[in-house]
């Protein structure tokens, strides 16, 4: 969290050295492959990260996580077929959040479930409650296993809401009031958190420590990050290569 | 000391590699049990079975994005694009994905891929299979660009291309696949070496690719003439050996620069602008540039040889420098 932070505030501590951004945090020690700027991009990069587990023949499962916006891309279609024919163990995990920016699912796409995709490319697609954590759990289980036991890709497909605008600052005014509101109704975190009581996994008391943690995590990045140093200009021409570093600017 | 095509160079370099290292696999559309549209890959299949030599379908945006995420978890791989002008189709993947991740994650990650790229034209065909796409690359931070013009030097960079740990552009001349030649060395040609491809004193012939050879023929002829040329081969676009160019200017004060690529934006632009800024007073006139012209490559035998630049053209702006 805390050098997601600094990251994101263009700290030289962040994860990416403040050259990243919010758009592009990545760990490669984690195994994380970055976020993506430009949409759909992620699909095809997957197809790496899977072929090389597989090439490796490690039990490793990529998992490609996109909005339901980017299946319009011409990269999740080449992608999905290129896994499917090589069988390569990668989770397709569509966040349906039904808009991209502003244009809802309904009119960039022709059909109401993304799952339905897979078929075009003979992999199952299986679409769930995107704010039910424990379908989730089950159907990546699921998937996850397919992948390791070599039978291929899972396209699937999380049914959620946007909440909040594209970006901060869209006021979000294509989105229908009642269509909010009766979204907002189906917030993942509480329901979860009810389950959790009603079976007896977690207190009331336990969760709102849980809750308190959380705070102080965060209140804890936000210091690290106000407190740690801005890159060094000269660090603008560091990276580009593993043994060039390029000329930098004199002023 | 051994004769080998051009193509047979590239494909020795890549089997080589792969027979050392098991991280490096070649993939890309018709490359396997086929042997590549070009024959480049011709029995490797067989070698290194269909996991290290893989055909994909035709999708060069995933092609590139394969290479991307391979050379990010550990391998090396090399990704073949049947021609250049098909990386219109996988640019995302190459300038946004390959070119910038090192940075974009903080050098956290190396990117050890190679994109092979039969460019060029010369042989029929016409405006979408013939162009000199370079310059589109070397604009590009992050890439390495090379281009081989003799199976040596094909044979001596694709060996430091896989060993990079940087995504290295691999141009190849698609007329060159047939071109005979003598490798007598199995080592690396590291990236950024120029060569001097034939020693001279008058003037500078500055040629990548194909164009290096119709340098030296155009040589051969001023010699007959009286005018000693002197013809540089970067081999590498990126990085660009500006020192040999600077040691051979100092000799000759002459340059005249010839590429395949269309000449406006080309990156023998590139080339004649370094050497305005660094290397004027060694200048005795201004920098001569010759390209194909500015035009999509014709498919008619007669239109392409004449938007193609050849060894009469360098004679011609050699004749007008004196």
């Amino acid at each position: 969290m805390k050098f997601m932070m600094a990251e994101l505030c263009g700290k030289v501590t962040g994860y990416c050295k403040g050259k990243g951004g919010s758009m592009h945090i990545a760990d490669r020690d984690k195994g994380i492959l970055g976020a993506n700027g430009i949409v759909g991009a992620g699909h095809d990069i997957a197809l790496g990260a899977g072929l090389s587990a597989q090439y490796r023949g490690t039990d490793q499962v990529c998992v490609c996580f996109f909005g339901d916006a980017s299946t319009n891309q011409g990269t999740f279609h080449e992608a999905l077929n290129m896994a499917s024919i090589f069988k390569l163990p990668i989770v397709f995990v569509c966040e349906n959040n039904h808009y991209g920016i502003s244009m809802s699912s309904d009119r960039h796409m022709a059909i109401k479930d993304v799952a339905d995709r897979g078929a075009a490319y003979g992999i199952p697609g299986i679409a769930v409650d995107g704010n039910d954590v424990l379908a989730i759990n089950e159907a990546a289980v699921e998937a996850v296993a397919r992948a390791r036991k070599g039978q291929g890709p899972t396209l699937l497909e999380c049914k959620t809401y946007r909440w909040r605008g594209h970006f901060e600052g869209d006021p979000g005014s294509y989105k229908p009031k009642e269509e909010q509101e009766a979204w907002l109704k189906k917030d993942p975190i509480p329901r979860f958190a009810a389950f959790l009581k009603e079976n007896n996994i977690l207190t009331e008391d336990d969760l709102a420590a849980l809750d308190a943690q959380v705070k102080t995590e965060l209140a804890e990045a936000i210091l690290f990050a106000d407190e740690s140093p801005i890159p060094a200009p000269e660090s603008v021409v560091q990276d580009i290569y593993s043994d060039i570093v390029e000329e930098v600017r004199v002023r | 000391m051994k004769t080998m095509t051009y193509g047979e160079a590239i494909r020795e370099g890549m089997s080589i590699r792969m027979r050392e290292d098991p991280n490096v696999l070649l993939f890309g559309e018709d490359v396997g049990a086929f042997g590549g549209c070009f024959g480049v890959s011709a029995g490797m299949f067989n070698e290194f079975g269909g996991k290290r030599v893989r055909d994909t379908p035709i999708s060069e945006g995933a092609i590139i994005g394969m290479a991307v995420g391979a050379a990010a978890t550990g391998l090396r791989p090399i990704a073949e694009l049947m021609f250049i002008d098909f990386l219109t189709v996988g640019m995302d993947q190459l300038v946004n994905q390959a070119a910038k991740m090192r940075y974009m994650f903080g050098g956290k990650i190396s990117m050890p891929m190679v994109v092979r790229l039969p460019a060029g034209a010369g042989v029929g065909a016409a405006a979408q299979h013939s162009q000199s796409l370079e310059a589109w690359v070397t604009h590009v931070p992050g890439l390495k660009v090379v281009y081989p013009s003799t199976p040596q030097d094909a044979l001596g960079l694709m060996l430091s291309a896989i060993d990079d740990d940087n995504p290295v552009m691999f141009v190849e001349h698609k007329a060159m696949y047939a071109m005979k030649g003598e490798v007598t060395s199995f080592d690396p040609i590291p990236l950024g070496k120029g060569d001097i491809k034939h020693e001279g004193k008058d003037v500078t012939i500055i040629a990548t690719g194909k164009m290096v050879h119709e340098a030296l023929a155009a040589a051969k002829k001023l010699e007959g003439d009286g005018i000693s040329a002197e013809v540089l081969d970067p081999r590498s676009l990126y990085p660009l050996d500006t020192d040999l160019i600077a040691q051979s200017l100092g000799k000759t004060h002459r340059a005249v620069i010839v590429t395949e690529e269309n000449k406006r934006g080309g990156y023998g632009g590139e080339i004649s602008a370094t050497i305005g800024e660094q290397m004027f007073d060694l200048l005795d006139m201004p920098v001569v540039r010759l390209g194909a012209l500015n035009s999509p490559v014709p498919f008619a035998p007669v239109l392409e040889q004449a938007y193609l630049p050849n060894a009469q053209d360098i004679i011609l702006a050699v004749n007008q420098m004196q």
